[in-house]
């Protein structure tokens, strides 16, 4: 019996194979998946396939859904196609969710890995600085910001960021400080390489499994923020919400309850479906957490 | 009921793995037999299958994903496969108790030690609440714990390594069981702890009469311990018989394989340095830590990790740092590299001193000086692939990548791994193979000195014995100095030239290597050599042709 | 001479000295979003008076402090803010610390209420989900509890008004009490209590799904543990193994969101409030902003961080009596 240990092993397949057979695997992501992509195609082909602008009246209001062809979903108070303001809300959910997402992460990911790495004073001022944006109702800053700068869609999605890049800035910082500490990041120093190439080369790529599952979970907040903010009529008026609908179809609640369920099943839809992408991704890059 | 009977029987036992495995049963037809009064020690490398023996005889495999495909398990001739789960929980810990591996994570952190011996009896016993308590504390003297009022009332973070693993025997032995299943229990420990629990738990044993299945990869502790030896490799019984006649007559080739890998207790013949070069001159080191001490005062005080630590390596010497946790040598390592600041002193390397100089310099000095880690898996970068790994330093200081990327593979094959290696990623090779890449990455900087740091000890002996055979080989060819810091004294007599022995912070003896095993000065040495396990068994050199 | 305090105290002392610099930038915060904010008091004011001349307009600035340098008039605010002067609300004519005083009352009531069902059902639901993992028990907790927390709190609110209040009539459609109930005694608790059902089952509903599913996870971990296999190796049953050794290891993450998620709910209470009618601070945060009432809602921002704060020190007083690693001192 041999005991030398030089001959390797198969090789394995491609990194992009295996992601996906692990995230596959759980069926509840799929369905995420199915979800999120529907909802992508309605933000994309807003416009095409219904060709109404959301904002006009498109028939008699308060038509039922399903009584009308030119208006399949019904019509709201105004007379405003249903069908067409939802696809045009899932633009502007979409819109600002990932925006938004990207900029807090970005923030998050800057901060957190600036005073995880470093630790020290630095760590200090960044941590207490977290903890006052942490500090504020989260939902109650965001009204004072757009209150400040307007309700403009793009200011919008500046205020999301603002109030939502504390958790993941934490996270990231947790993150490094573990990954810091590690033998890895020591080798890379002992090599000579650089403070800003070990944060970005060599810690990063491995903190990113958990930052991509928490994008998730912020998108999710992000678009929750957003349809809040347009139900209470804060929202950019320019541009359909699903959050303005079911603030609008709050007036006629007790006799056409249609006009808010519609939208407010969208946006839970939309909500459940990057959770469970959340889940899926977790399974497919945390692959230690076994079942 | 003792009189013939075994405590222990297990026939034909198969443990079955869930599918995708790399193989489908992870115990395949075992046969095992303890008796009343005995140690059994049950062997292998990792992986061999040894530890789901414990949790199958507990009944405690992570069911359904693994469990019991076929066999037969008794104890003292009940089979317990056939047992209620209520009757198996009245055996758990009562007649039959296990000592784990990690003392850290075995014991409930938020519950004192005093409430968990308490629990074992309170579960089994109708003890009063101050009955229990009186025993309790006498298990606690049993198992020679110092205070033991005051460990009581502790709770297992405050207490050492060591002390919880008395604790763990402590709750093990309280109902006097009739089998102990220790499972690797001195694993995790220093070697001079390590002799004093094997001891305990012999001693212990002897005055119950009670069998002990000893789960062990270390055939130093088997010599130590064992009456009864059984091998098991992959899943598979290979050999078993007396103690005696395994270690000193083995028949099976992997038996023979894996004893032939332990390194001897013979340093090398002396090798003269005085004319050589020095390459690296180490003065006045002190480095203290701001740290937690006290057994139960958990008051903040400072800890000398290294106090006034001086030495010089020579071109093409070997020079080991030696002592146990808690000794400073891993401090050493990394305040030569530079990775930790050091208080006072200098490291003088190509006549610079590495201590002085600044952020910039000292990038550039780095490749004078490289590294192997301990754990092959964390000190590879989980994301890059093979060839960037190594590549990356040469790259760092300059080298054209394309040409430093055609240099790592031909590093590869000077640690004997195939070039297809380059485009993998690190999780793709098993331990040995990954410490051959980080021997790789750190001959790619073409360094003076490489600074090891228990570089064998999360490997299996026989990869142990290769990895060091490596070492050597390519240290005598690029003529390097190695500095290489270990706990393990037969690791260190089979590389080093000269040695420096660590307690606390400071060096309490330093010489060559052979002379310091042949007449060990300090008594600190003299004990450290004395717990050895396996120090009086001297493995068989078997010839290749035996088998 | 040194004072020999108590372990616990000490550490209480050493959380509140932390808590100073983050009380010091949320001032700073609030005033540079007030600096920020289009117009200043002395504009409110005189819009308020319907005009003035600029001599008049240049004294009242000198008379608070605006023509002053920035930093001075930080010092000025910040030294108004310890003595909980929010200022003057142009909109209510009143000092901003009257009436977020009076308003206080709800919402904490509302807060403590929702937080301690949804934290203990959570708990409790995540633990049970945890112990069956996988199972269909587990699987129907885990989507409600997924649904729960896709839902927008508007939106669930307006669908329970749907239910209860148009289709069925059980309960008010907002209010704390009966306009022109003049209940008293035992009634009145009564009345409010009834009026309090739905925003509190709203809020409970969307948090509770958060402490499930970090309540799920964290026994799972807990439950893989080394002590917890020493345990069963003891001959410990399954509901001992939950009670003494999971449970007190689990819940130590899930308190720490405890203290983390109050900002939160905060937050989710100036929707809640708003669609309920609900006299509290989120209904005012909204109202002042759609009156741009600035200085009422810097002091509703400063009030939460202050609540926030207390909250945060005694969840952490909490996780380190329940953590035995935790040194206190």
């Amino acid at each position: 019996m041999t005991l030398l240990t030089t001959e390797l092993p198969k090789p394995e397949p491609h990194r992009a194979v295996l992601l996906w057979r692990r995230f596959a695997r759980n069926r509840a992501a799929l369905l995420g998946l199915v979800i999120f992509v529907v909802v992508l195609i309605m933000a994309a082909t807003a416009g095409l396939i219904e060709p109404t602008d959301p904002l006009r009246r498109a028939g008699v209001p308060l038509t039922k859904p399903f009584v009308d062809w030119a208006t399949p979903l019904g019509t709201d108070q105004l007379g405003r196609d249903i069908l067409a303001s939802l696809f045009y809300g899932a633009r502007i959910s979409l819109l600002v969710g990932v925006l938004a997402t990207l900029l807090s992460i970005g923030i998050g990911v800057v901060i957190g890995a600036v005073s995880g790495y470093f630790g020290g004073w630095i760590d200090d001022v960044l941590m207490r600085t977290t903890e006052a944006f942490q500090t504020i109702p989260n939902f109650v800053l965001l009204l004072a910001l757009v209150a400040i700068l307007g309700s403009s869609i793009e200011y919008i999605t500046v205020a999301i960021a603002i109030v939502s890049w504390t958790a993941p800035a934490r996270m990231v910082r947790a993150e490094f400080m573990s990954l810091r500490g590690r033998e890895f990041v020591d080798a890379a120093r002992n090599l000579g390489v650089s403070n800003t190439a070990i944060i970005f080369r060599e810690i990063l790529p491995n903190a990113l499994p958990p930052i991509v599952v928490y994008a998730s979970v912020i998108m999710a907040l992000s678009i929750l923020l957003e349809s809040a903010l347009a139900f209470l009529g804060l929202g950019d008026p320019n541009h359909a919400s699903w959050g303005n609908m079911i603030g609008q179809g709050r007036a006629v609640l007790r006799s056409d309850w249609y006009c808010a369920a519609i939208p407010g099943t969208a946006i839970i839809l939309t909500v459940l479906s990057f959770s469970l992408l959340g889940e899926g991704l977790n399974d497919a890059l945390n692959p230690r957490q076994k079942k | 009921m003792n009189g013939n009977t075994p405590v222990l029987e297990i026939k034909g036992l198969r443990i079955a793995l869930p599918k995708g495995a790399d193989r489908p049963y992870a115990l395949d037809g075992l046969d095992l037999t303890v008796n009343p009064g005995e140690i059994v020690c049950l062997v292998g490398e990792s992986g061999s299958g040894k530890s789901l023996t414990a949790g199958a005889i507990m009944r405690l495999l992570p069911e359904p994903h693994v469990h019991v495909a076929d066999g037969a398990i008794r104890f003292e001739g009940e089979d317990l496969l056939a047992l209620s789960e209520a009757r198996m929980k009245a055996i758990r810990g009562d007649r039959i108790a296990q000592i784990f591996q990690e003392p850290m994570t075995a014991l409930n952190p938020q519950k004192s030690v005093g409430w968990q011996l308490d629990e074992v009896l309170r579960l089994h016993t109708e003890l009063g609440k101050s009955d229990r308590k009186a025993r309790v504390i006498e298990m606690l003297e049993r198992v020679k714990i110092p205070d033991p009022a005051s460990a009581y009332n502790a709770y297992p973070h405050q207490i050492s390594g060591g002390q919880r693993q008395r604790v763990m025997i402590a709750m093990a032995l309280s109902l006097s069981p009739r089998l102990i299943i220790a499972d690797e229990p001195t694993t995790a420990l220093d070697v001079t702890t390590q002799l004093e629990i094997l001891r305990l738990i012999r001693e212990l044993q002897e005055q119950d009469g009670a069998g002990v299945l000893f789960i062990t990869h270390d055939f130093g502790v088997v010599a130590e311990i064992a009456d009864k030896v059984a091998v098991l490799c992959k899943g598979e019984l290979v050999e078993q018989g007396p103690a005696q006649q395994i270690l000193n007559r083995p028949q099976h080739s992997y038996t023979q394989a894996l004893i032939a890998a332990i390194p001897a207790l013979t340093p090398p013949a002396p090798r003269d340095f005085t004319g050589a070069p020095v390459v690296l001159e180490a003065k006045g080191l002190v480095k203290t830590f701001a740290a937690r001490g006290g057994m139960f005062s958990g008051k903040r005080k400072a800890v000398k990790a290294v106090s006034d630590l001086s030495f010089v390596l020579r071109r093409g010497e070997t020079l080991g740092v030696v002592g146990e946790s808690g000794s400073g040598k891993t401090t050493v390592s990394r305040i030569v590299t530079r990775l930790l600041e050091s208080d006072t002193g200098s490291v003088t390397v190509e006549g610079t001193d590495l201590l002085a100089c600044s952020p910039r310099e000292l990038r550039r000095m780095r490749q004078y000086i490289q590294m192997v880690f301990q754990d092959p898996m964390a000190s590879l970068n989980p994301r890059k692939r093979v060839e960037a790994l190594i590549a990356q330093g040469p790259i760092v200081h300059g080298v054209d990548p394309k040409e430093a990327r055609e240099r790592a593979r031909k590093l590869l094959e000077l640690v004997e791994l195939s070039p297809a290696a380059a485009s993998r990623f690190p999780h793709e090779f098993s331990g040995g193979q990954r410490q051959r890449i980080g021997i790789a990455r750190a001959l790619a900087m073409e360094p003076r000195v490489i600074v090891a740091d228990e570089p064998v000890s999360a490997l299996d002996v026989s990869v142990q014995a290769q990895v060091l055979k490596l070492l050597g080989d390519l240290r005598d060819r690029l003529d390097l100095s190695l500095l290489f810091v270990t706990h393990d004294l037969r690791v260190a007599a089979q590389l080093c030239d000269r040695l420096i022995v660590m307690q606390k912070g400071e060096i309490v003896e330093t010489g060559v290597t052979a002379e310091i095993f042949a007449d060990p000065q300090h008594p600190y040495t003299r004990k450290l050599l004395d717990s050895i396990p396996g120090r009086g068994w001297t493995p068989p050199v078997i010839r290749p042709d035996a088998a | 001479m040194t004072l020999h305090l108590p372990p616990i105290l000490t550490y209480a002392l050493r959380r509140l000295v932390q808590a100073v610099p983050v009380i010091v930038l949320i001032m700073i915060g609030t005033f540079l979003l007030l600096k920020l904010a289009p117009g200043d008091t002395v504009d409110a004011l005189v819009g308020d008076m319907g005009g003035a001349d600029a001599a008049y307009i240049a004294r009242l600035r000198t008379e608070y402090g605006l023509d002053q340098p920035v930093w001075v008039q930080l010092w000025l605010y910040m030294v108004k803010l310890v003595q909980f002067d929010f200022g003057w609300s142009f909109v209510y004519e009143e000092s901003v610390a009257t009436i977020l005083l009076e308003r206080l009352g709800t919402t904490l009531m509302l807060m403590a209420t929702s937080l301690s069902i949804a934290f203990t059902v959570g708990c409790f639901l995540g633990a049970f989900a945890a112990r069956r993992a996988y199972s269909l028990t587990d699987n129907v907790i885990s989507t409600v509890g997924l649904v729960f927390y896709a839902t927008p709190s508007f939106f669930l609110s307006l669908m329970m008004i749907l239910l209860f209040s148009v289709q069925l009539g059980w309960l008010p459609v907002g209010g704390i009490k009966t306009v022109a109930g003049f209940y008293t005694g035992w009634d009145h608790v009564v009345d409010v209590a009834r009026h309090l059902i739905m925003p509190t089952a709203a809020l409970s509903l969307i948090y509770l799904s958060f402490y499930l599913r970090l309540m799920r996870a964290s026994v799972l971990e807990v439950a893989d543990l080394d002590f917890v296999r020493t345990a069963r190796a003891k001959g410990a049953g399954e509901t001992r193994l939950m009670v003494h050794h999971i449970m007190r290891n689990a819940l130590l993450p899930v308190i720490t969101l405890l203290g983390m998620q109050f900002s939160t709910v905060l937050g989710g209470s100036v929707v809640v409030e708003t669609i309920f009618s609900l006299p509290g601070l989120g209904q005012l945060a909204y109202q002042s902003v759609i009156q741009r009432d600035m200085n009422m809602l810097m002091g509703i921002i400063f009030l939460c961080a202050i609540i926030v704060v207390v909250v945060n020190f005694l969840t952490d007083l909490l996780y380190a009596r329940l953590d035995s690693r935790i040194e206190l001192a």
